[in-house]
């Protein structure tokens, strides 16, 4: 019975809309992530200590930061119990089920989410402006440089913000799938008073 | 838009919070030995202070934690806030 069911095809919220990269004069483009792992543990602890194991690299303990991944991902900090690990390659199920089995014998957990948010990435002259326009965070080099996140609104849907350069030209948003279509309308007028053609 | 200070994330505007009503209501250490009227009272029955006020909020678009606030109920000024294990501070 099971081989006649169809296979799920795996779309993209931003899939039928026009080249949001287009709009912006470059600016703005859909990033591929593989996987998206949500986990919580108490630090310090032992269920910390498994996760950055397995990882890696050591869970973030500032608020508002990210550290960079040897796998090439980010662990992003959520909150003082909470983080989200992003790989770029790892297939989600596979990275949910070695963080989980590290995790829950301590006590902590580990879910994932890789289809909750999307990735954008934000670069370019103009990428601060862009996050001017709808966004009360500071995003001035001096205090948000790389390695620095923020989850806050822009242009009123909720983001997590990563600074990934030290000079204001490079960022990455994730936003709720739901909410991808109406960013990325919402950065293609931004962008509008920027383009010069 | 007044911006109010989120004991893990910043300063953040007043938007991505809400409010939690009065803090400091601690649970009764015997509930089941308490009247209906005595319930009624940890439940429902807030103080409504005109001037300083510890309240909790909580930041519902960054960290989604909740902490405590100092606020002046007739300037609404946030004169502190901190979070929910640590005492409420001295504030004039």
């Amino acid at each position: 019975m099971a081989d006649t069911l169809v296979p799920l095809q795996r779309t993209h919220p931003l899939d039928a809309r026009p080249s949001l990269t287009e709009a912006t004069v470059g600016a703005v483009r859909v990033v591929d992530v593989s996987a998206q792992v949500q986990v919580r543990a108490a630090v310090p602890g032992p269920a910390a200590d498994a996760l950055a194991q397995v990882i890696g690299a050591p869970l973030p303990t500032r608020p508002g930061t990210w550290t960079p991944t040897p796998a090439g991902g980010r662990i992003v900090w959520l909150g003082p119990d909470e983080w989200l690990v992003v790989d770029p390659s790892a297939p989600s199920w596979d990275l949910e089920a070695r963080l989980r089995a590290a995790a829950a014998p301590h006590g902590g957990a580990a879910l994932d989410v890789s289809g909750q948010r999307v990735v954008l990435s934000l670069s370019g002259e103009h990428a601060r402006d862009l996050l001017a326009a709808g966004c009360a965070v500071d995003t001035h080099p001096s205090v948000f440089r790389r390695g620095a996140a923020a989850q806050t609104l822009l242009g009123q849907a909720g983001v997590i913000l990563l600074a990934l350069s030290d000079d204001g030209t490079d960022y990455e948003l994730f936003v709720r799938s739901s909410f991808a279509r109406y960013l990325a309308d919402w950065l293609a007028d931004a962008a509008t008073e920027h383009r010069t053609a | 838009m007044q911006m109010i200070k989120c004991p893990w994330c910043g300063p953040r505007e007043e938007v991505e919070y809400h409010y939690g009503g009065q803090a400091h209501v601690a649970y009764p250490a015997e509930p089941a030995a308490l009247s209906d009227e005595e319930w009624a009272h940890y439940l429902f029955f807030r103080d409504n202070t005109r001037g300083l006020f510890a309240e909790r909020w909580v930041h519902t678009a960054g960290c989604r934690r909740w902490f405590n606030a100092v606020r002046d109920t007739v300037t609404y000024r946030f004169h502190a806030t901190y979070r929910p294990d640590e005492p409420r501070p001295v504030t004039a």
